[in-house]
């Protein structure tokens, strides 16, 4: 893609979103929590189903729900019944990705007011563990004889990572303990720990080294969802649309035994694609906060430095000054992220793009970040250190 | 206010329900099969070798082999062997087993770097194998000095080798 030029026929804006508590396990089934989410994002809109053209749903791998066609599954909780109904899917990328995907629908004309749902309930693969149905994840050839956990390919991520950056675990802790302190303003968050410190994160269980429980985050149920409309419409519900100012989404191959872990390149591509469509040239200045994709402490450093807002290695000097602080000059992860919030895979993806909608409107309540914002940002990532998706949302 | 406003769900903790459980997959097994590429890469492990396809348009040497190059999106030139040597990219100590119980002794695992003669490669783009790395202790790891060591594939005697990963026992750490 080159130049700015974007030939899409309609601006498009958020004008509700909503979510469920995220838990390690709920009653409801996965269909009654994206209705829980979705029924909310309505209410906020204004809006009921008879106002929705079309649905898109996102959901991370069928083996958590333990349903195959889980877009078909979900669609009747989704409110996508004699509708237009697509699924999309990119692994852990894919809750940013839904957004992005129902914006096509209304930039393009085809559908005025989209709803845009992600659920996932990890707790139905129970036995032995939820990590245990990833190994699906891993090349049936040349990986998974050798009996690979996830987690390894994240501590692998991670360790390069300290390794090429000169970084320690303490100062990755330090994410964990802000996101876990910030969930403690989330009415949906799983794990806010108020009293959390470094060396909580240090002593706890070492999974896979260096990474420890503290620094993962936990398996959760969940569903959020947010309502999309094209530039008319979203005037007519509301006087205060937030605008989706850039999209950009990206895949690198599954072979990452042949790449450069320490940075994320699937990211910066992703990044500049919806920086040159929002017209972004210096997104230090220009984004004033952000919730990068944070399921590992050390991603959140990691995502910073893709996305631009921070040079490379230069993500966890700023977490140490306290610049990505609620009340600091650029604010990550403000929600708590999945760190703090939980992470229901698909949900906590749009969990984020929820919290820059109510951030720009100033209704994140406890969680407002103390400078004005004009433009925020949510990042996803997922796969085998593959896919990136971004957007970025302004008024 | 605060929002979202009342979020609704209903954690386990708070009230008692019926949990269906049933075997998802069931008894199902797959049969995969390992491809134009990689099935000759397992032919070759049989062999004690580890071999790599190339792309001549661009230069680049894949291992795990691929039948084309996704970069040029052309088909690949000519096999190569790697030497059976590289270095250590990155490296962790996994105390875990792949469905998450405790594991009884620590495993070191990482990806290696390997060593194609004649050619010479990046950080950015480079032949590598995911695998076992023996003759270090998690210590090892901890203190990072296995980053950039230099290992050579162990293989099995010829006699266990089934044509897979696993005829390579492990990358062994190279003496002091």
């Amino acid at each position: 893609m080159t130049g700015r030029n974007l030939n899409f026929k309609h601006r498009v804006a958020v004008v509700g979103a909503g979510l469920t508590l995220f838990r390690r396990r709920m009653l409801e089934t996965p269909q009654e929590l994206a209705w829980l989410a979705a029924r909310q994002a309505l209410d906020e809109a204004g809006l009921t189903l008879k106002d929705i053209d079309c649905v898109v749903i996102g959901s991370a791998p069928d083996a958590f729900d333990g349903v195959h066609m889980k877009g078909e599954y979900l669609a009747e909780g989704a409110g996508g019944i004699r509708k237009p109904v697509v699924r999309v899917y990119v692994g852990g990328a894919t809750g940013v990705f839904v957004p992005i995907a129902a914006w096509w629908h209304a930039a393009s004309g085809l559908c005025k007011r989209v709803l845009a749902v992600a659920e996932e309930k990890m707790s139905h693969a129970a036995k032995p563990h939820p990590q245990y149905v990833f190994r699906y994840i891993w090349d049936p050839v040349v990986e998974r004889p050798i009996s690979p956990n996830l987690l390894w390919i994240f501590a692998m991520e991670m360790h390069r990572y300290m390794y090429k950056c000169n970084v320690k675990k303490e100062d990755i802790a330090l994410v964990a303990v802000k996101n876990k302190r910030n969930a403690c303003g989330h009415p949906s968050a799983q794990l806010c720990n108020p009293h959390i410190k470094v060396e909580d994160v240090l002593n706890s269980e070492v999974l896979v080294w260096p990474v420890n429980r503290l620094d993962v985050s936990p398996v959760s149920d969940g569903a959020a969802a947010v309502v999309l409309a094209s530039e008319e419409e979203a005037r007519r519900i509301t006087d205060t649309p937030v605008w989706i100012k850039g999209i950009g989404w990206t895949l690198d191959t599954t072979h990452w035994t042949n790449r450069e872990l320490a940075y994320p390149e699937y990211v910066r591509r992703a990044a500049e694609m919806a920086y040159r469509m929002a017209g972004i040239d210096n997104p230090r200045k220009q984004i004033d906060v952000a919730e990068p994709y944070d399921p590992f402490d050390y991603k959140e450093l990691h995502h910073m430095e893709g996305l631009g807002l921070a040079k490379r290695c230069e993500a966890p000097i700023l977490t140490r000054e306290g610049v990505t602080q609620r009340d600091g000059d650029l604010p990550i992860n403000p929600s708590g992220g999945l760190l703090g919030v939980g992470n229901p895979i698909a949900a906590a993806g749009l969990m984020k793009v929820a919290e820059i909608f109510w951030q720009i409107r100033g209704e994140a309540g406890a969680r407002q970040v103390k400078k004005p914002v004009y433009t925020g940002l949510a990042q996803a990532w997922g796969d085998l250190m593959q896919a990136g998706t971004v957007i970025v949302m302004g008024i | 206010m605060t929002k979202p406003k009342n979020p609704r769900g209903t954690p386990f903790e708070e009230v008692a329900f019926p949990v269906f459980e049933m075997p998802h997959v069931g008894k199902a097994r797959y049969s995969y099969a390992a491809g134009w590429a990689l099935g000759r890469f397992l032919a070759g492990l049989k062999e004690g070798k580890i071999l790599g396809t190339v792309c001549k348009k661009c230069g680049r040497v894949f291992i795990p082999p691929r039948m084309y190059c996704s970069y040029c999106f052309r088909e690949v030139d000519e096999w190569v062997e790697a030497s059976g040597e590289g270095v250590i990219h990155t490296v962790v100590a996994s105390y875990i087993e792949a469905t998450r119980a405790r594991a009884g002794e620590p495993k070191v695992v990482g990806v290696v770097k390997l060593e194609v003669p004649g050619f010479s490669f990046d950080d950015h783009f480079f032949p590598g194998l995911l695998h076992y790395i023996c003759g270090a202790t998690d210590e090892d790891v901890k203190n990072m000095k296995l980053f950039g060591a230099r290992v050579r594939a162990r293989f099995k005697p010829p006699e266990q080798r089934t044509g897979s990963v696993t005829d390579i026992e492990c990358f062994e750490v190279a003496g002091p």
